[in-house]
């Protein structure tokens, strides 16, 4: 599970959430609003990102809206991860929430677009398989990773009413 | 250990006497806030499946700002979704079509020293110019603050900034930011931006909190400036409740240890355009001078409160728009129109040619009227201006002041607004 093998996409910095989830756009469900990602700068992206494909970028990766659609239309397209040299916080704690890895690592030129990589959260390892380049990624904490394990905050959550019972339904 | 505001809040809202940067936490949430975009819209189908309601209503402010008003079948759908949700959760404390929520929260005096503010947007952070720990956070964390009445934080690093001496005339907070914008960059990710110095202590709260909103463009988790009695003043003003004690708690410890600090000369300052497309391209308006606009936009949370229409109409009294472009004003709520209404603002503004729309995040952020075309080109009082976040991805939005956007209004290019004010003085 913790396992993730695709084709790397590679951007820029300051992919923005405008970029990746417009806000004309920002009205459609998660399907229709999912055609849309990044095709300000890469209008073949969302028609030819396959599953297990992974996003690869430069600095300030997510900046902007806490819109956390920015994070949902990259999982719908099937990115098994995002792998930037910087994060911005909000689009961080939105894809460990529903799911998506966020590795924070610096490419430093050794991912082109297209290389075939090789993802390993437990292990804390990233493996270019085109070029054999192998990166050494920080583990992520444990409470996070059993988080995205489950399948982010909500199960979290449902597991933690279910055993607490607190609340009240309106 | 001397402390900064940030961890003094942060440790109050753990439980904890003390907490240091980098150390994960748990903390109560103060008050919760979102809008029609972010909030029950995303929360209602995930508390369903949870089976739970709201941890405590009392707490959560929802405000209808994206979709206001209505433009299709689907916004309307969203807007009545948010006023059913409010209804049947017992949010009391909703606003509906009044007017942007970073603006509404002061308005009411929500906004208080020493809170700890969790909100749906990114642009929460603007409550932190009264002195509490204000930050965005995404939908499924939102579900998880207003479900729970708790979140995890992993405490951050202050970085000071420090605004010394005072703006001269035609100078505004919106300028200082973006070079601000442009001097320490936008990847201050997980860091609190603590703002202070003589310039900030000599504005009122409308102004300081564009320093805390725009924290966001700074990439940080917070933006902060410790009260005083200009902010007391203004939330007892607007029906909030706080202590004199305030004054002395919360503030950042003498040696309180700073990531870093930064010093900024507004004295020396002149206004500044962010170019397309960051607001990090930020320079002196004369490097950008005599750039055509199509459109001139004054909104935004950041950018159409009272005292910002006050600056526009300083320039616009007495002129009109040129005929090559468009003036489209949208104040930041029902309460600034009103305002602006009683003390003749308005009239200036629509005498000046000026086009009002309603109150609302509207053309900011791409979803109301005031939309750009294929190479159109804007100047916006807004704080973003990302690639196709106003309209067509190959639409141009340049950054500026009030001052400014009305400058470029009436000139129908970019230009400096302080020959604007000279004269219109020297009329006076």
């Amino acid at each position: 599970m913790s396992r993730r093998e695709g084709r790397a996409w590679v951007f820029g910095d300051r992919i923005d959430t405008d970029l990746l989830a417009p806000g004309y756009a920002m009205k459609k469900g998660p399907e229709a609003l999912a055609k849309h990602t990044l095709e300000a700068v890469d209008p073949d992206f969302a028609a030819t990102v396959k599953p297990g494909d992974m996003v690869v970028a430069g600095d300030d990766f997510g900046i902007g809206s806490s819109r956390e659609q920015a994070a949902i239309s990259l999982k719908t397209l099937g990115v098994s991860a995002v792998i930037a040299k910087s994060f911005a916080r909000i689009f961080y704690r939105n894809a460990i929430n529903i799911g998506l890895p966020a590795v924070q690592l610096d490419p430093d030129g050794e991912i082109s677009a297209g290389d075939q990589l090789s993802l390993d959260l437990e292990a804390g390892r990233l493996e270019n398989r085109t070029t054999g380049h192998a990166f050494a990624v920080t583990p992520m904490p444990a409470h996070l990773m059993a988080m995205i394990e489950a399948g982010g905050l909500m199960a979290h959550l449902k597991a933690r009413f279910q055993s607490s019972n607190s609340g009240s339904a309106p | 250990m001397p402390a900064t505001l940030t961890e003094k809040i942060l440790a109050r809202a753990a439980g904890r006497d003390s907490v240091s940067p980098g150390e994960m936490i748990t903390v109560s949430v103060d008050l919760a806030m979102a809008h029609d975009s972010s909030g029950p819209r995303r929360w209602k189908a995930r508390l369903e499946a949870l089976g739970v309601g709201l941890w405590d209503p009392e707490r959560v402010v929802i405000v209808s700002d994206h979709y206001v008003p209505a433009v299709d079948a689907d916004s309307a759908a969203i807007l009545k979704l948010t006023r059913e949700f409010a209804r049947d959760y017992g949010v009391k404390n909703f606003f509906d079509m009044k007017g942007i929520c970073h603006v509404i929260l002061p308005e009411h005096g929500f906004a208080r020293p020493g809170l700890f503010i969790a909100g749906g947007d990114s642009h929460s952070t603007n409550a932190g110019a009264f002195g509490c720990y204000a930050a965005g956070f995404g939908a499924t964390d939102m579900t998880a603050i207003v479900a729970t009445g708790e979140t995890w934080t992993v405490v951050p690093e202050t970085v000071r900034v420090e605004i010394t001496g005072a703006l001269t005339q035609g100078v505004a907070a919106k300028d200082v930011m973006l070079a601000l914008c442009r001097d320490l960059g936008m990847g201050n990710h997980f860091k609190a931006i603590e703002y202070g110095g003589a310039a900030v202590r000599a504005m009122d709260m409308e102004q300081r909190t564009v320093f805390a909103n725009m924290a966001a463009e700074l990439g940080g988790e917070t933006g902060i400036v410790e009260p005083d009695e200009t902010t007391l003043a203004h939330i007892r003003a607007h029906g909030g409740q706080v202590e004199d004690a305030a004054l002395t708690r919360w503030r950042s410890d003498p040696g309180c240890a700073y990531a870093r600090t930064h010093t900024l000369d507004a004295s020396a300052l002149e206004p500044q355009i962010a170019a397309p497309h960051s607001p990090a391209n930020a320079a002196p308006v004369s490097a950008h001078e005599g750039v055509a606009i199509d459109q001139a936009y004054i909104g935004a949370c950041v950018g159409a409160k009272l005292s910002d229409l006050h600056m526009a109409a300083a320039v616009l009294k007495g002129r009109t728009v040129a005929d090559s472009t468009r003036l489209l004003v949208a104040p930041a709520s029902a309460k600034v129109t009103e305002a602006a209404a009683k003390d003749g603002t308005l009239a200036i503004l629509t005498q000046a040619g000026a086009v009002m729309l309603p109150s609302g995040c509207g053309a900011c952020a791409g979803l109301g009227a005031g939309l750009l075309a294929e190479g159109e080109v804007c100047l916006s009082s807004t704080n973003r201006n990302f690639q196709g976040r106003m309209g067509h991805k190959d639409a141009a939005v340049y950054l500026g002041s009030p001052y400014a956007v009305a400058a470029g209004a009436v000139a129908g290019r970019i230009a400096d607004p302080r020959p604007y004010l000279a004269k219109n003085r020297e009329a006076a």
